[in-house]
This record gives structure tokens, sequence and C-alpha cells, in this order.
């Protein structure tokens, strides 16, 4: 079952992201900001195919948990999807150039990020 | 788990991003270049953006993105934030909180209002920075069409205008058209998490694939980088779909690749204004064309009635955020209890065997587990103060730029814990406590300055627990009580008899008799006179006190105790007849031994109890409950038991006292039917139902059943005996 761990500081949106997720048979973990999420990360117990975060938290941003993530030897290739109102090119080529997959702009459809749920997740 | 839930749960989060998004604003009056409230205030107003957005809920998701706008030029020092700022955006936050109390009753929002605040916002954000408002020209950039992730899902519910939909137009019949594309992905591809791969059955999706590797790059061994990309592909599709929708498929890694697309030319191809090479179909131009498309205005327009129709019957929602800690704690108690019960079960199955002085252990166990079972469960309801404490600062603020006097606000204690519903009682009795200290109790700049005293005065909230019992202080280093002014006033309004003289707290207690005030001019903000007086019995009705001490110059201090839960009350039992009553033990004053010589009838059934020069009015339990006495019932016997509730006293003639404990409350209407004179019921240990008397029900019954007037004899509670 792929294991996945959602990212964002507001609570109605984790709840909804990991409802959907865990209703197409995902196994989800989430956080409220990027240090707490670099922290389950960092846990040798967690082992995550897919990450997907907003950009915009306290704490820590989700474009240097993106950089963190992937100076971690586990996450250098797994795929990191970013879920966020940002959608600025600014904001995007920063999340890129972090290592960011790819990009879902907020307001989501839950048939859409699971469409792209599936692309991103090895097969 | 359906889409209203999540609303819920973007209800509450909404009104604590509001009530945060409020506090920092009134923070930011005297601390105006804190960078972290700042920032704040921007994320509370970006967080409610996306969830609104996400939830359906434009009008607000609009006003609080130009809100965010607004913070983000503070954010970058464009604006600078002043009082005019400041009193914009909390006149917003009105604006938005309105906006969601509408939404939480499945109303359309007020467009008129919503439209005046975005439009004063924009105004604000024109005159402070001329380039920045361009980019509020726009609408909420949440409901905006953007064409990020249609690659991977061609739905797109949001987007304004319809989207053509290759995938599934099956029915239409369109011409098949031939890509080739080159596709050369950049060395480190794979360290963005992306895979060729998946662009490949991307595109395979699309219709008819052909692939062709081209290895040439791949280097010699010694050279090889496992984690590099060295392959790249010369693709041919065959499909219905447009360039932009094939191009679709490389979004996310199109600027770290080279794509080529052409289009080959075959046979009659449908009328396609797309260029036969699309470039590499830059995001921004395609965000841009979709911004000019003008879309969310008249679109949300049409979306709201929709809504309100979907929730026909819209229900308040009542849930509680219950910290996973507690539930932990709830969860890892329920093994231990059913550890020790399946201990104890065991021993009852070898009852002969079975230890005695093991017993007697677990059912000690047994006792403590359920106790921390009950105290744990009652946690669940228990919210925190600052609930209440956060209307506070706001209102404050609005108030003191209203009289024209300068006052520091300092909560502390904020997290302490109470009963949801005690909470949400003593919100009410805590605001006119506050308004009331602010409006007669802080005096005005220059007559503070006249006194010796800092200009600015200090009110002070705080909360704590004491004693199983949740203390609220309200103080403030005003004017104070004046007791001579009081006194003369409760004199002339003959509610204290000219002979009387009273104690200091005597005196104070005054102010909350009913129809009694002092202030010289009644100010639109503290009313008049009425409401001290409910405040004091709210506060009475959820089982509480409140006392005050105050010094005439220096200030008054107004402290409140609240049982921490309403399910529980510490009772005195009490036997009448042959049968147990419970009253709170927080209502008893005293209990005195019944002196024939001081009881007086008037009319029929009224009696009257003389103690200390007052009279009391005294009610039979006996014959008020028809409990059958033996003949001997002397009255010489019985003890007078003097509660009190908000409304005045009385004395309840009962036959003993016996123990005090706590008890649970069971509600009576619920489980039978009102019954006028008791508030509920509970299981006492030995299994029998005892009643709980409701004091101020009793004392109404006593002013039906008599002519006097307690309040004509007026006499202020000292502190409770009990």
């Amino acid at each position: 079952m792929p294991h996945i761990l959602v990212v964002d500081d507001s609570s109605s949106m984790r709840e909804m992201v990991t409802y959907t997720l865990k209703s197409a048979g995902h196994s989800v973990k989430s956080a409220p900001d990027g240090a707490e999420a670099l922290k389950i990360a960092g846990d040798d117990a967690e082992d995550f195919d897919l990450v997907i975060t907003d950009i915009n938290m306290p704490v820590m941003d989700g474009i240097t948990l993106i950089k963190e993530l992937r100076s971690l030897k586990r996450y250098t290739y797994r795929p990191i999807l970013v879920l966020s109102t940002e959608s600025s090119a600014e904001t995007k080529t920063a999340g890129k150039t972090a290592g960011a997959t790819g990009w879902i702009v907020k307001p989501f459809d839950p048939d859409q990020l699971l469409g792209v749920v599936g692309k991103v997740l090895p097969h | 788990m359906s889409m209203e839930e999540f609303h819920e749960i973007f209800f509450e989060e909404a009104d604590e991003l509001i009530e945060a998004m409020e506090s920092e604003l009134l923070e930011m009056v005297f601390d105006t270049d804190n960078p972290d409230r700042i920032n704040n205030v921007f994320r509370a107003a970006h967080s409610i953006k996306g969830g609104s957005a996400t939830f359906g809920f434009s009008e607000i998701a609009e006003t609080t993105h130009v809100m965010e706008t607004l913070m983000n030029c503070v954010r970058d020092g464009e604006i600078k934030v002043t009082r005019d700022l400041i009193d914009l955006l909390l006149s917003s936050v009105d604006c938005v909180k309105d906006m969601l109390g509408s939404a939480k009753a499945g109303q359309p929002a007020d467009a008129d209002r919503a439209g005046e605040t975005k439009t004063s916002l924009e105004a604000f954000l024109q005159a402070a920075s001329g380039d920045a408002g361009d980019t509020v020209t726009g609408t909420a950039e949440g409901a905006d069409p953007e064409p990020g992730p249609q690659a991977a899902a061609p739905e797109q519910p949001a987007a304004a205008e319809p989207v053509t939909q290759p995938a599934d137009t099956g029915a239409l019949p369109v011409a098949l058209r031939e890509y080739v594309i080159d596709f050369h992905p950049a060395l480190e591809l794979f360290k963005t998490g992306n895979d060729p791969l998946h662009i490949l059955r991307a595109l395979r999706d699309l219709g008819e694939l052909e692939v062709e590797v081209d290895a040439d790059s791949l280097p010699a061994l010694e050279a090889f980088e496992p984690d590099n990309l060295y392959l790249s592909w010369k693709l041919r599709l065959q499909t219905e779909s447009d360039p932009d929708v094939v191009l679709e498929a490389f979004d996310w890694v199109e600027d770290v690749c080279s794509i080529d697309l052409h289009e080959i030319e075959h046979r009659d191809t449908v009328s396609d204004p797309e260029p036969e090479t699309v470039a590499q179909a830059p995001v921004e131009a395609a965000a841009e064309s979709a911004a000019g498309a003008e879309p969310a205005a008249p679109e949300s327009v049409a979306r709201a009635p929709a809504r309100s129709e979907r929730r026909a019957t819209p229900t308040e929602p009542t849930s509680i955020r219950v910290g996973i800690d507690k539930i932990d704690m709830l969860i890892n108690l329920v093994g231990e209890l059913v550890i020790t019960q399946s201990m104890l079960g065991e021993m009852g199955e070898n009852i002969e065997t079975c230890d005695l002085e093991k017993l007697r252990e677990g059912f000690l166990q047994l006792e403590r587990h359920t106790r921390e079972l009950q105290e744990n469960v009652m946690k669940i309801r228990m919210v925190p103060i600052s609930n209440v404490f956060n209307r506070m600062p706001r209102m404050v603020h609005d108030l003191t730029a209203k009289l024209g006097k300068k006052l520091d606000l300092v909560m502390r204690g904020e997290h302490t814990e109470l009963d949801k519903t005690v909470m949400e009682r003593i919100g009410d009795p805590l605001v006119h406590l506050v308004r009331n200290a602010v409006d007669h109790g802080i005096e005005t700049p220059d007559v503070r300055l006249a006194a010796g005293k800092p200009e600015r005065g200090t009110l002070e909230l705080c909360a704590y627990h004491a004693n199983g019992d949740v203390v609220i202080e309200i103080h403030d280093d005003g004017a104070g009580i004046n007791r001579d002014r009081v006194l003369e006033k409760a004199r002339a309004k003959g509610l204290v008899a000219p002979e009387h003289t009273l104690s200091d707290q005597e005196i104070h207690q005054l102010i909350f008799h009913p129809g009694f005030s002092t202030a010289e001019a009644v100010s639109d903000v503290s009313g008049r006179g009425v409401g001290m007086d409910v405040v004091k019995q709210n506060i009475l009705e959820l089982g509480g006190h409140v006392d005050i001490a105050s010094e005439a110059g220096r200030g008054s201090t107004f402290t409140i105790r609240l049982p921490l839960t309403l399910a529980i009350v510490d009772g005195q039992l009490l036997r009448v007849g042959g049968q147990v009553y419970i009253i709170p033990l927080v209502s008893i004053l005293e209990s005195i031994q019944l002196q024939e010589a001081n009881l007086r009838s008037i009319a029929d059934r009224s009696q009257l109890y003389r103690i200390r020069g007052e009279y009391v009015p005294v009610v039979a339990l006996t014959e008020l409950f028809n409990i059958p006495v033996p003949d001997t019932g002397r009255t010489r016997d019985q003890l007078l038991v003097l509660v009190e509730s908000g409304q005045g006293k009385i004395g309840l003639l009962v036959d003993d006292l016996l123990a005090q404990q706590q008890v649970v409350i069971k509600s009576l209407e619920s489980n039978y039917r009102p019954v006028a004179g008791v508030s509920g019921a509970t299981i006492l240990g030995d299994g029998r139902v005892a009643l709980i008397l409701d004091i101020p029900g009793l004392l109404r019954m006593a002013r039906r059943q008599g002519e006097f007037d307690t309040a004509g004899t007026l006499r202020v509670s000292g502190p409770r005996a009990a």
C-alpha cells in the first residue's frame, strides 16, 4: 500500500487530502508544517512513497522542506508534489529548483488529486 | 465523511484564523513593525482563502485574497502599517466573519458588503502602491483556472470556462492528429522525483504511441552515474488531442527538458488555430489568458444560491475539537480498565480459592481507573478560556476609542480549560464585566494624570484553576467602587434600611442588585444598570460565585469562581422524612438549628424565619413534596438550611444533613418530565435515586406561595458558610 505524507498547516485541507487519499486505499500521515514533516520523514520506520506539501506554512515552508527532503538519501528521488494556492511563475520556479516533482493548484478536486497521485506513484 | 463535515472543519479553522488575525491586528496598533505579526496576519488570510476556494465559498476567497495581497505588500515593506490600515483590515475581518456566518447557515453572503469591503481594500492597495493594484484586478487566484494539473486530470472543476475535454469526447467524430516529439530530458530529471516513464504513460493514455529511445549519450561504464538520466526519446503520437493537451504531459518537466513538438499535417485536419509548432507552452502565458477570460465574479453569483439549496436545513455545527493527547489518554485508560476487569473476572471464577487481599486490591484498582476515566472523559468537553478571552481585545480597542480612554489589556491563563457549556455561558457576563470596568472603572487620561496615576490604565484578565474550580479575575486599576456613593444610593432607593451598617463586601455586592446603577451619566456603553444583576444571576445559575474587592482610587477586582463542569456537582445530601434530596453545596449559606421562636407564620401556609434581623421565607420540603411525616413530627428537631440563588435566599426545612459528595447529574426532563423545584436526579451509592433540588425554582415557588417580597428586606450575603 503506498504510504503518503501530507503537509499542510490548514487542518481542513489536511483532513480533506488525507481522507481523499485514504479512500483510495493509500496509507497517509500528515504534518502541520515543514519542520514536523521533516521529523516524521526522518523516522526510519516511515518510508513515504510520496510527499504532498503546501508552500506557505509556519515554522518551515514547503520550499525549504523540499530542499531538506532532497538532501535526505531516501527522498532524493521520491516524488514530491506541491499542493498550494500559490501559482505564480516565481514560486513555481523556486519549487522546481528545490526539487518539486509537480504542482497542483488549490482549489483541487478529489478525483483530480487522485489522478495526479496515481501518475507519480511507482506502478 | 461528507463534504458538509469538511465544511465544518473548515469553518472551525476559519473562525480560529479570523480570531488570530483580529488579535494580531489589535496588537499591531502598538507593535507596528513586528514581522511575525505581519506574517501571521498574511498567513491567516492566505489559509482562509485557500480553504474557502477549495470548499466553494468564492466570495470569502475573493475578499481574503485582496487582504492577503495587501498583507503581502506590507510584508515586502511596500505599505506601512498605519492605524488606517489596521482599521480597514479589522473591518474586513468583520466582513469575512459575517460571510462565514452566512456560509455556515447555508445563506448567500451579503454581496454588497463583500463588494464594498473588497473595493475599499483594493482602493487602499492602489493608493498605497501604484502598481501593486494591478494584481488585484483579477479574481482570487485560487479560483483561476490553472493549467498546471490538467496534464494528469483532464477534469478541471474550478475552471470558469469550458475546457476542451480530450479523453472522453468519444461521441464526436474527431479526426486523428499525429505528432512527433523530440524529448531530451535533463540529466538530473530523477532528482525532481519525476520519471520519464510517467510521462510516456501519460502520452500513451492519449492515443497510439510509438517510442524510440536514443541511448547515444550513455557514457562508458566507468563514467556512468546511476542517478543520471542519459536517455532521450523520439516519440510519435496519434491522438485526437490538441497540441497543448499533449504538452501538458510535460508540464512539470518542461523547464528542465528540451521538448520539440511537431504536428504532421495529413489528410483533412480539423480546423486548428494552433501553429504547427508549439513552443514550450509557457505557463505564464496560459495563466494570463485564463485570467483575461474574466471569470469568477458572475460565476460566483450563480453558484451561491445553488449551495443554499443543497443545504436546505442548516444545522448549527456542534463539534468540539479534542487534542489527540486526550484521546490517547482515554484509549490508554480503557485498556487499563479492561485489564483490571479481566483480572477481577478471573478471580470471580475461582472465588473459593481467591486471595481476598488481592481481590480488594483489584477493586481499588478498578475504582481508581474508573475515576481517572471519568475525569478524562470530562476533559473532552474542556476547552481553553481563550475562546472567550479572545473577544476582549477587539471590544476594549473599540470601547477605549469611543470613550477616549487609554488602556492596556493584559490577559493571563488563556489556556485554562473549562467545560464548553460553561465557557459559552460565561462569555456574555464576562464581556459585561469588562465593559463595565472600561466604562466605569478606568478613568479618562486627564483624570488619571490629575490623580497621579499613569495615563494608561491597565485591565487584567486572568484565569486559573483552584480547588477544582475555575477562577476568573477581572482587575482594573481605575477609580474603584465609591462605597459611600453606593451606600447613599442604595439608601435613597430604599434597598438598605437607614440603621443598617454594611461591610465593604456587602456594599460592593449591592451593585449586583437589580436596578442599581451609580453612573452619573448613563452611557450607551454599559447601559442603565441593567446587566450587573443579570451577570450575577448567570454566574449563580452556572453554580458559580462572584466576589468583589475594591479600593477607592486604586481599582477593583471581580473574582468569578465557576465549577469545572455542569455534569457533576458537589452536593449536600439532605434527609426529609424518609427521602434523600440533594442540593448543590455552593448554594448553601449556612445551616442552623431551628429556633421555634424565630418562626413567623403569615397567611395560611407561608412562614418566615427571622435570622440576624432579616426575614427569610421558609420552605418545608415535607409539604412541598407531600412527604408523609410520622405524627411525632416536631419542628424543634428540624434544621434550617439557608440557601441562595440569584434572586434571594430561602430557608429549607429538613430533618437531617447527611454526607457531602460529588453527584453525577442525570436529566429528569429527558428521562421523565420536568418537575418544578427539581433540577435533576442522581443515583446514590446504594442504588437509590435522589432528586437534586433546583434552588432558583424553589425560590420562585416560595414567592408564589407567599405574598412577601424578599427584595424589600435585602441583605447582602457575606462569605458563604459552607
